[in-house]
């Protein structure tokens, strides 16, 4: 099924076609990006196969830049004349728009790109809709099994890119992620959640997933409400990835901290000393990165630790702009939002999950947050709901599930609150990309409304 | 055009002909080509500047009655044969976990064309002169004292599709939307404070640069621009049970979320469960007659509403574009469906699959999902009428739980009403409620003088994921006694 796969070299070469037909069309400097995904989807819901697809693509991408103009054009054209249109198109721009008095440079060759055989598995690459299907059948066993009805997913991609610029950078790697998620429902109402990222898609135990749903599936029937209120909790993994992803989003870039937009100030103390942060495109537990969208490599950067505000990540313009160099965290051009954190970190504790949830006199386990979204970005206040599994623990022990809450609350002040951390991590695609994530245990959480289930 | 140029009906027969050969009892294939202009200004400063493209197919089959879909970029007839088996192959693969064979309604085949009407093209307006429109916008608002920064943009987007299916049907059409938008912060220490014009999503519509034009975004920013200061200073917006009055800038997101997202058949027959939920919604509702609003919510999902984003000439499976009532008098009567949800429920597919592109299955979206005007009063009669309650306007965040019940909404900014006049401002307002319960207790919504259309350029559904251009037209209402003013501030 999987076609011959242009290596990522052959992208490098027409990235650097690109950048020469940008020299012709009057650049001073030039980068050409190369995306190149062969991905494929498998969706199965109430317990059979409903949606089953695959894509082929490579895109393009030119940013032209002529003194301190910059234009930026795409295509997914790739011939000769589709080049020449591109750079035309980026060129044409560069030079109808104003000065841009804050572009200094496009990145130089800063450090070398370093092989991380890790982020690459053939099996992923090789991944077929038969080899899928099997996993979809193996959740839905496990569901038949626990007399619960299986929803979810099964994805892999193998994604390659390939950067180009006129100051010597050169940057070509593939990469391969999966994802396998499993929403387990049973007629009484209850539901469970579980899932797995990772590099390599064969390493993925659909069964063992579809078990986890569907035990979290029967034992949330039945769910009673309680009283919103400041509750302390313990969220599983699946929930954690949401707090890293949106302080990610909201402030461990130099943009946000750049426009006064951020919480993250260097020294300042935003959790306790059980928190520590950082992003790591090489850690092989994650889903790793090489090198950024601008073909910087990836540098490890320490956000929080011990509870205290490190670093945040870089691209070239907002380096630039603080005098310190990228730390190949860029995302394709133009790109207003400023860098992100794609690769996050949480360090492990030493609580067992027994110990976690034992540490619970009266208060709730979240297995997983639904669509949550900032309130107030500076004070980092997120309201979300909980969703798939919800528990009352009362004398260090679960005694039965509860009915979702709401909740807003500041994910500052919950990393202030941070109480025991697993010693255990998972692999989790929030929507910043992969996270590896503990369990933790809260003080306190502000639930502030109910629903029906 | 390259587009015009390609040979559209010898691709779309061949991929028909080879799927079909392969196997599938339904074959269709979508040829697209999108084109896309984006620009971003940043606190007087061009910030980014981008065109793009991007052309390919996708096809959808049907074997042994399990779905397959194959996508790509090379529009070449060797890769359309690749492609539609690869498509055929992943149906038989989904066969082998297949409970209930899928059974696509009668309809019509669909032939013919469809342009988004418009008076001038976005794509063929110099450059120089969109930058220069923008700029003007954003050192209005730049020029504040108090301004932190400033986000002006522009968007335009154009799709080229053809859609073909073994049944013989065969459509083109041209769809083009933009939309524009400023935005103001203000930041002293820990308060950060956002006004944005002409709503939070970025001004999006169906149409042509006129639309731009038509929203004078330079007289708006400066006011824009210092209420966002004065928000720094205003009290919190109190906690407690209020008359709240929305405007256009959020009913219609309250509208998308609670009302467009729980009538996606797809969604409520779990097909969208792993990912953002199912829905209250059930059938046994649509039998019952469920009350889901007051007797004066009347909601319709009509593609075929001028200006919006949801309207078009045909979906993405060839269903001709249609005004489907979705709450008639606060009675919850239909759904948006799809040839495939439409007769589980006795009905005829209402039109509302739409893909994003190419590359992507298309699925249950919005149309346009609207709100309809009540004669009697406009939006500013109806604060005349109010003795006590907030005006909110312009969202800020939105949230809802996974069967699209507990929202909670925030605004940009709430302003008091007493004795039926606008009064001071409140920062960082938010409302929370449970969906029927907040429309049951609707006692106004405004008339057409305050109706307009709105776009939501970012509705995000399906795995992997799809962005959505949907329309709301809406004109402001009051809601009873809602939860206000949640959480510790």
């Amino acid at each position: 099924m999987v076609a011959e796969r242009p290596t990522a070299g052959t992208w490098l070469g027409l990235a650097e076609e690109a950048i020469e037909l940008a020299a012709t069309e009057g650049a001073t400097q030039a980068e050409a990006l190369v995306t190149a995904d062969d991905s494929a989807l498998t969706r199965f819901a109430n317990s059979e196969i409903h949606q089953n697809v695959a894509e082929t693509n490579v895109q393009l991408n030119l940013r032209l830049v002529m003194g301190r103009r910059v234009g930026v054009a795409s295509t997914g054209r790739l011939d000769r004349e589709g080049l020449r249109a591109v750079a035309e198109a980026a060129g044409r721009i560069a030079r109808n728009v104003e000065e841009n008095d804050e572009f200094v440079s496009l990145p130089g060759p800063l450090r070398p790109i370093p092989d991380l055989p890790a982020a690459f598995a053939p099996g992923t690459a090789e991944a077929s809709p038969e080899l899928r299907a099997e996993g979809a059948r193996a959740v839905i066993g496990a569901a038949d099994d626990a007399g619960v009805t299986a929803f979810g997913s099964f994805a892999t991609t193998t994604e390659a890119i390939a950067v180009a610029n006129s100051l010597g950078v050169r940057a070509a790697g593939e990469r391969t992620t999966s994802q396998l998620i499993v929403v387990a429902m049973g007629v009484e109402g209850g539901s469970g959640y579980a899932e797995k990222a990772a590099v390599d898609a064969t390493t993925i135990d659909a069964a063992g997933l579809g078990r986890e749903a569907s035990a979290r599936a029967r034992a949330t029937v039945n769910a009673v409400s309680v009283e919103p209120g400041d509750y302390p909790v313990v969220l599983e993994e699946y929930a954690v990835v949401d707090i890293l992803d949106m302080l990610g989003y909201l402030g461990f870039s130099a943009l946000a901290v750049q426009e006064g937009r951020s919480f993250a100030e260097p020294g300042r103390r935003v959790g306790s000393d059980l928190v520590d942060i950082w992003d790591d495109g090489a850690d092989p537990l994650g889903l790793p990165m090489a090198f950024d969208y601008e073909g910087v490599a990836k540098r490890r950067v320490s956000l929080i630790e011990g509870g205290v505000c490190r670093d945040v990540v870089y691209d070239a313009q907002t380096a630039a702009r603080d005098g310190v160099e990228s730390t190949g965290h860029g995302l394709p051009a133009p790109n207003p939002y400023g860098p992100f954190p794609l690769n996050m970190v949480m360090g492990a504790g030493n609580a067992s999950r027994d110990e976690l949830i034992g540490g619970l006199d009266r208060g709730l386990l979240v297995t997983r947050f639904h669509y949550t979204n900032p309130v107030h970005p500076k004070l980092a206040i997120v309201t979300g709901m909980t969703r798939d599994g919800t528990f009352l623990v009362e004398g260090g022990r679960v005694v039965g599930p509860v009915k979702n809450l709401r909740y807003t609350q500041s994910y500052l002040d919950a990393l202030a609150g941070v109480e025991a951390v697993g010693r255990e991590r998972r692999c989790v695609r929030g929507f910043l990309g992969g996270a590896v994530v503990p369990a933790i245990r809260i003080a306190s959480w502000t639930f502030t409304g109910g629903t029906e289930h | 055009m390259r587009y015009a140029g390609l040979p559209m009906r010898e691709l779309s027969d061949r991929a028909l002909s080879t799927a079909t050969v392969r196997g599938a009892s339904y074959a269709d294939v979508r040829i697209v080509r999108r084109l896309e202009e984006s620009i971003a200004i940043k606190t007087s400063r061009v910030e980014g500047v981008a065109s793009g493209e991007t052309e390919g197919f996708g096809i959808r089959v049907l074997v042994d009655g399990a779905w397959g879909f194959a996508s790509s970029h090379r529009l070449e007839p060797d890769e359309v044969d690749r492609i539609a088996a690869q498509a055929v192959r992943i149906a038989r693969a989904s066969a082998t976990a297949l409970r209930h064979p899928v059974v696509l309604d009668d309809r019509p085949p669909a032939h013919g064309t469809y342009v988004t009407p418009l008076v001038e093209d976005p794509f063929a307006i110099p450059l120089e002169a969109k930058i220069g429109d923008l700029l003007a916008a954003d050192e209005a608002a730049t020029g504040v004292r108090g301004i932190a920064y400033t986000e002006t943009s522009y968007g335009a987007r154009r799709e080229w599709k053809s859609f073909a299916a073994s049944d013989g049907s065969y459509t083109e059409q041209t769809i083009t939307h933009v939309g524009a938008a400023v935005e103001a912060n203000a930041i002293e220490g820990d308060d950060h404070q956002r006004r944005s014009y002409p709503d939070a999503g970025g001004g999006w519509n169906a149409g042509g640069y006129e639309l731009v034009r038509g929203l004078d975004l330079a007289g708006a920013a400066e006011p824009l621009a210092e209420e966002a200061v004065e928000l720094l200073s205003a009290p919190q917006c109190p906690s407690g049970r209020s008359t709240i009055i929305l405007d256009q800038n959020q009913l219609y997101l309250q509208v998308h979320e609670s009302c467009g997202h729980p009538t996606e058949l797809d969604r409520v027959f779990g097909t969208e469960a792993s990912y953002a939920g199912t829905s209250f919604l059930t059938p046994d509702k649509l039998e019952s007659g469920f009350r889901y609003g007051s007797d004066l919510i009347d909601i319709v999902a009509d593609a075929t509403a001028p200006g919006g984003m949801g309207t078009f000439g045909w979906d993405d499976e060839g269903v001709e574009a249609q005004a489907v009532p979705l709450v008639r008098e606060g009675i919850f009567v239909g759904y948006l469906s799809s040839r495939e949800t439409a007769p589980r429920i006795g009905r005829r597919s209402g039109g509302a699959m739409r893909a994003d592109g190419w590359n992507r299955i298309p699925l249950i979206r919005m149309t346009n999902v609207n709100l309809l005007p009540k004669p009697g009063l406009s939006l500013e009669e109806i604060v005349a009428d109010t003795d006590d309650g907030l005006y909110l306007s312009s969202n800020r965040s939105w949230s809802i739980d996974d069967r699209r019940l507990n929202f909670q909404f925030a605004t940009e900014v709430a302003r008091e009403i007493k004795g039926g006049k606008l009064g001071r401002l409140y920062k960082n307002p938010t409302y929370t409620g449970i969906t029927y319960e907040f429309w049951r207790s609707c006692d106004a919504v405004g008339d057409e003088r305050s109706y307009k259309m709105l776009g939501t350029p970012n509705c995000g559904k399906g795995e992997p994921g799809q962005g959505g251009h949907v329309g709301h037209a809406v004109s402001g209402a009051r809601f009873r006694n809602v939860q206000i003013g949640v959480g510790k501030w």
